[in-house]
């Protein structure tokens, strides 16, 4: 949910009463011991939400929520920790990866994940971004590309479509300007410290199982402590495409998806 | 028995914290003070299995902090000014999340790359926030290498008594001069799980949340009104200074750090000239002893304040002494050091009568 929506009305918490969406008769499945109740403040149909459910549901599967500690980043995911039901800590924007640094060094037993945006992790952040992935920190890094700043109202991001219109490229992303939409995760792929690196989205049911097995991965390799896991999740925001949930989907299939394709970029070689 | 070394101000400062039990440095180099990482990175891990890591900028060094200092762990950085400055940002956040956590400045002449010769016009920053918001660090500003020493372990203390961010400010001639200290024995690295420390949520306790984002303005207003009465009970609690010969001089010499060495050696030649000085020594900048300077101004002529800065303590001062006498100032910029004579040469004319 954009911050000037929030300026507005900065009372959410209690504009969606819990009582008017969790009732039983809209009940189809349950919430992992990894969530809180408490409802999510993201627009209608935003990846965001499907992301961190498939978190939580690998967190509860691998039942080490009393081992995990995550960062949130500062983007529209800034209250992750207000979700998942484990220990968090809010970082800086752009900061989350050597937050995450700082933890699993003083704390090498727990399982560590940061959670960041495509500015916070690829403009601002983008430092941090490398220099994690270079040292290998035995850490998983969870990449919500939208391909915009959803938080601050849509302006252009690094990874902003050449053409693609938001409120700072009104007239669409010209390279001459603006540059190249930044693939960070074909350039961490190349990193040594990198052990797992791979691109999925959430925008339909077979793209769902698969992005969870990748989170899965990241945890499973922190655990045999093989290195640094970075997983791209390519999502929507149906927001500030200005466009409803389902057109948005169709949108990231025919757009997102041909630019940023889905797939591993690096996996595990075969040990002898 | 006692355990005497000469040791170099930084290695020095390195050794106390290793010894106080320390579990992590984040850091980046930057003259004067790399010696500190140096000596870790070679001494640290082998002896107590802390960990030293070399980050790629003091941005990603203090938001290794902010992590690291968030599960309970006994975690520290230094740096130098510029390196203080773009860490900023992140002190802000650690202050108002209430992490514990010692940060090193020694203090390299400014503005902008200045010169890498010793200052003290990192005060403001240092006392006054630096970063955005409301917000204080416990500012220690030694004068020895002893002192150095002694306020690294002061300094994890505090932070752990008051979960606030603490400073030792000190200076490129402190870190780079060599001195006999006096070594505390070593403190065992033990870690104990704090309920507020995020170091995996188990059954029996609510899940711990590091933020500073409190949305809601009366959130915030109720977390900046808290922090403030922290703030409140550290000034009560926590002053400290030195006060030499204060109550019977004319003229009283103040300042802070290495300087005040300067100014007691002044004060000394002054005394063969007959003239009486007193010499105040602030040794936690914050919380600053208004009140001791404000009284010990009851008996004294005039004050003179001498820093390495435009005149940054100065203010402070001037506040404690609230209009009851003159405050005259020396300061030196751009890493000269003020010599005991020309702060002796001032305190003849002042004592005749001469202000400038
Ligand atoms: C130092 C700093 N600069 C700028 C901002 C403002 N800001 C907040 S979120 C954001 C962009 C977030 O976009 P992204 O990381 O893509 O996350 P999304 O909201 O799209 O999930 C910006 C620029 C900030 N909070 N801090
Ligand atoms: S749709 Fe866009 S603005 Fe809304 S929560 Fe999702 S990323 Fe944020
Ligand atoms: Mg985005």
């Amino acid at each position: 949910m954009n911050e000037r929506r929030m300026l507005s009305d900065n009372h959410y918490e209690d504009v969606i009463a819990e009582e008017s969406v969790c009732i039983s008769d809209n009940l189809v499945y349950d919430r992992p011991e990894t969530l809180t109740s408490t409802p999510m403040h993201y627009c209608p149909g935003c990846g965001h939400g499907v992301a961190h459910r498939l978190i939580a549901e690998v967190i509860e599967e691998l039942d080490i929520q009393d081992k995990t500690i995550g960062v949130a980043p500062v983007g529209c995911a800034v209250f992750a920790y207000n979700y998942f039901n484990i220990d968090m800590t809010e970082a800086a924007h752009g900061r989350a990866s050597a937050v995450a640094t700082g933890i699993k060094r003083v704390l090498p037993e727990k399982y560590v994940f940061s959670y960041q945006g495509d500015g916070d992790l690829a403009a601002i952040g983008t430092g941090e971004t490398i220099h994690t992935c270079n040292r290998g920190e035995n850490i998983l890094i969870i990449f919500i590309n939208n391909g915009i700043y959803g938080m601050t109202g849509g302006q252009m991001a690094p990874t902003t479509l050449v053409g693609m219109k938001s409120t700072t490229t009104p007239m669409g992303r010209d390279v001459h300007d603006m540059g190249y939409p930044l693939k960070i995760t074909e350039l961490i792929a190349q990193l040594p410290g990198v052990y797992y690196c791979t691109r999925v989205a959430v925008n339909s049911p077979n793209h769902v199982r698969k992005a969870k097995k990748a989170i899965y991965n990241g945890f499973k390799y922190q655990e045999l402590k093989k290195g640094l896991s970075f997983v791209e999740i390519v999502t929507n925001c149906p927001s500030n495409w200005k466009m409803t949930p389902v057109e948005s989907n169709k949108w990231l299939e025919e757009n997102m998806l041909p630019f940023y394709p889905l797939g591993d970029l690096k996996v595990p070689q075969k040990e002898n | 028995m006692k355990e005497l070394k000469l040791m170099k101000g930084n290695e020095a400062l390195a050794e106390a914290a290793i010894r106080a039990g320390c579990d992590a440095y984040f850091g980046y180099p930057i003259t004067p003070q790399s010696e500190v990482l140096e000596y870790l990175a070679k001494e640290a891990h082998a002896r107590t299995g802390m960990v030293v890591l070399q980050a790629e900028s003091e941005i990603a060094s203090i938001n290794m902090i902010y992590g690291a200092a968030g599960t309970g762990k006994k975690v520290m950085t230094s740096s130098s000014s510029p390196g203080i400055s773009l860490m900023q940002e992140g002190l802000s956040y650690i202050a108002c999340a209430e992490l514990p956590c010692l940060i090193v400045n020694v203090v390299r002449a400014g503005p902008g790359l200045g010169t890498i010769q010793p200052s003290q016009s990192d005060y403001f920053q240092a006392v006054k926030g630096g970063g955005h918001g409301d917000y204080r660090l416990i500012v220690l500003a030694p004068s020895t290498i002893q002192e150095m020493v002694d306020h690294t372990k002061l300094g994890f203390e505090l932070a752990f008594k008051w979960r606030n961010p603490v400073m030792i400010l000190t200076d490129g001639a402190l870190g780079q001069m060599m001195e006999k200290v006096e070594l505390f024995p070593h403190i065992e690295r033990k870690f104990e799980l704090l309920p507020w420390a995020t170091t995996g949520k188990t059954k029996d306790r609510e899940r711990s949340i590091i933020t500073s984002l409190h949305i809601q303005p009366e959130k915030m207003q109720e977390t900046n009104l808290h922090l403030q009465r922290k703030y409140r009970s550290i000034e009560k609690e926590e002053i400290r200074f030195e006060s030499r010969n204060c109550e019977e001089a004319d003229v009283i010499l103040l300042a802070f750090g290495l300087v005040a060495r300067i100014c007691k050696k002044a004060a000394d030649l002054a005394a063969e000239k007959g003239i009486k000085v007193g010499v105040f020594r602030p040794i936690t900048l914050f919380p600053f002893p208004y009140e001791e300077i404000n009284r010990i101004a009851d008996n004294a002529r005039i004050f003179l304040t001498v820093e390495m800065n435009a005149g940054q303590m100065l203010e402070d001062v001037k506040l404690a002494v609230n209009g009851k006498l003159p405050v005259e100032f020396i300061g030196r910029m751009g890493g000269i050091i003020p010599t005991p004579e020309e702060i002796l040469n001032r305190i003849v004319e002042i004592n005749e009568g001469v202000t400038v």
